[in-house]
């Protein structure tokens, strides 16, 4: 019985606890960066923003949470009913579980594994099904046409970000998140592979399907795309995970081009802040520079997104790739 | 232990029903869906194998590509549900032999290397062992260096069958008004804008 407890009940309550360190404080940013971006883009449209509930509108992402709960979750008729509920439960696990291999600090990881970057490429690569589920099984035409656009879409910007990784790859020597972040102690990934950190951006973008690259929920054209029959919680846990999405991609551009949780310089005033705060920083950053190109941007039209996709940033980052390979090899760096 | 063994035995059943849920699922897309439950249960079969490798690729490849352009194709068919069930049955000794094959040729592979033992001593030579490099190295050192061949040509036929059905499925339509990027750059001031002199009462 002594060894049942030691073996797998505490082990279990550990890792039980340590998921839900992660989970609730992310499951609380993902409820403040739907005040945030609303505050963000009200000051740069010269409005006031959520201002009601709550000092400066604190409380309105608890009053949404509130609305979405006890709203009625309406099931169309002629829905495919088993898939139309699996799609936005699917869509906000994977934005959960991606979270069990980010690196907050040194250390501080709920699972360090070898092939950390692998795994967060299989979970993105994942989040289509949610929406290609909820689009077909909502029998709906706006619905269907988002869900094809979007699988395209993630299909076509997944190449170039697995380009990108690959690149990375390259410097660093390994595929773990923790290790990708020590080789960074000199210099930000960012300086040496600027060309690639932005095609990264711009391809997390399109990944995460915001503007500029909103075209399977553009609002003007197909209502909301392939969440339009979906009400109540169920359209509350895909805008959630789509959020989380966003934040996760935020760190990850953080983990791979922006040091981390390492401070900018290696000297006194910078090293007094902890880890933890500077990544969370940087990704606070990272979320505001998506919430300016929300406000900034026209929508993509459709064929110059597979254009950007296909003929400009996939021949762009396997030339990077060979090329980084060649200075590898010819300056003597492989790791 | 017991976890790793319940464990196994839950990806294993998984992996099994839905593979039997593809091929009798009534609805095509469920079908693919099930195809992806079992793709996503080997990789985890993969996982508990030490294979992490494998099992990241398997999800990547097969779930994240191969998988969405089935689901793709198979949403956009108009399918009559009621016709497609009618052929079951005719196709049910072909499809059995081909599973009858399957199964006898992995017995004999299963069989080769449990009774002779040379056979896996010289198979498991080539890595080392996984305390000094982690498996992703240890695959990478073998594809690149004793495989390169092989797995260039593999990359090459793969090449070909991709631009073989580029070739085969593309048309040039007439009538279409492509956008051109570099003559929309190149354009200048002086060849799209004209300044002229109208007098009035006269028009152009």
């Amino acid at each position: 019985m002594a060894d049942l407890w030691a073996n797998y009940i505490v082990p279990g309550l550990w890792i039980l606890l340590q998921v839900l360190v992660v989970v609730v404080p992310l499951l609380i940013a993902v409820a403040y960066f739907t005040w945030f971006e609303r505050k963000v883009m009200a000051a740069m449209h010269l409005r006031m923003g959520p201002n009601v509930v709550g000092p400066w509108g604190l409380l309105q992402p608890f009053a949404d949470a509130v609305k979405m709960f006890v709203k009625e979750t309406i099931l169309p008729t002629s829905a495919n009913k088993i898939v139309f509920l699996i799609a936005p439960v699917l869509t906000f696990v994977l934005a959960l579980v991606a979270w069990a291999v980010i690196p907050f600090g040194e250390g501080l990881v709920v699972s360090d594994i070898n092939v950390g970057i692998l795994y967060l490429f299989a979970i993105s690569s994942l989040g289509v099904y949610g929406i290609i589920m909820a689009g077909w099984a909502s029998n709906s035409r706006y619905a269907f046409l988002g869900a094809l656009r979007s699988a395209a879409q993630m299909v076509s910007y997944e190449v170039s970000i697995g380009f990108v990784m690959i690149t990375v790859l390259m410097v660093v020597g390994s595929l773990n998140l923790s290790d990708i972040v020590m080789a960074q102690q000199k210099v930000w990934f960012v300086i040496p592979l600027l060309p690639m950190a932005v095609v990264f951006f711009i391809s997390a973008l399109a990944e995460t399907n915001r503007v500029p690259f909103d075209l399977p929920e553009a609002e003007s054209e197909l209502v909301a795309g392939y969440q339009v029959e979906y009400s109540a919680m169920t359209f509350g846990l895909l805008f959630m995970g789509e959020n989380a999405n966003l934040i996760l991609m935020s760190g990850l551009t953080v983990i791979l081009f922006l040091g981390g949780w390492l401070p900018p310089l290696d000297i006194a005033p910078f090293t007094w802040i902890p880890g933890p705060i500077w990544f969370l920083s940087k990704i606070v950053v990272m979320l505001f520079v998506f919430i300016w190109i929300r406000a900034t941007f026209p929508r993509y039209r459709y064929d110059q997104l597979m254009r950007l996709g296909w003929k400009v940033f996939l021949p762009l980052s396997m030339f990077w790739v060979v090329l980084t390979g060649g200075v590898l090899i010819a300056f003597d760096l492989v790791p | 232990m017991i976890i790793q063994t319940i464990a196994f035995y839950v990806f294993a059943a998984f992996v099994v029903g839905s593979a039997f849920m593809v091929i009798s699922a009534r609805n095509p897309v469920h079908s693919v869906l099930f195809l992806i439950l079992a793709f996503f249960n080997s990789a985890g079969l993969f996982v508990l194998l030490g294979a992490e490798f494998l099992a990241m690729i398997l999800v990547i490849v097969y779930v994240g590509a191969v998988a969405v352009l089935f689901l793709f194709v198979v949403m956009m068919l108009d399918i009559n549900f009621v016709r497609l069930r009618e052929g079951f049955l005719q196709y049910l000794p072909i499809g059995a032999s081909v599973g009858l094959l399957l199964l006898v040729e992995m017995i004999l592979v299963v069989g080769v290397l449990a009774t002779s033992p040379d056979t896996v001593a010289v198979a498991a030579a080539p890595t080392p062992d996984i305390t000094v490099v982690s498996n992703t190295e240890a695959l990478g050192a073998l594809l690149y260096t004793k495989y390169v061949y092989l797995f260039q040509s593999a990359g090459l036929i793969l090449l070909v069958a991709m631009i073989g059905a580029i070739v085969l499925a593309h048309r040039v339509r007439p009538g279409v008004r492509k956008q051109s990027i570099s003559a929309q750059v190149s354009r200048t001031r002086a060849e799209g804008v004209e300044l002229k002199k109208v007098k009035t009462g006269d028009g152009i």
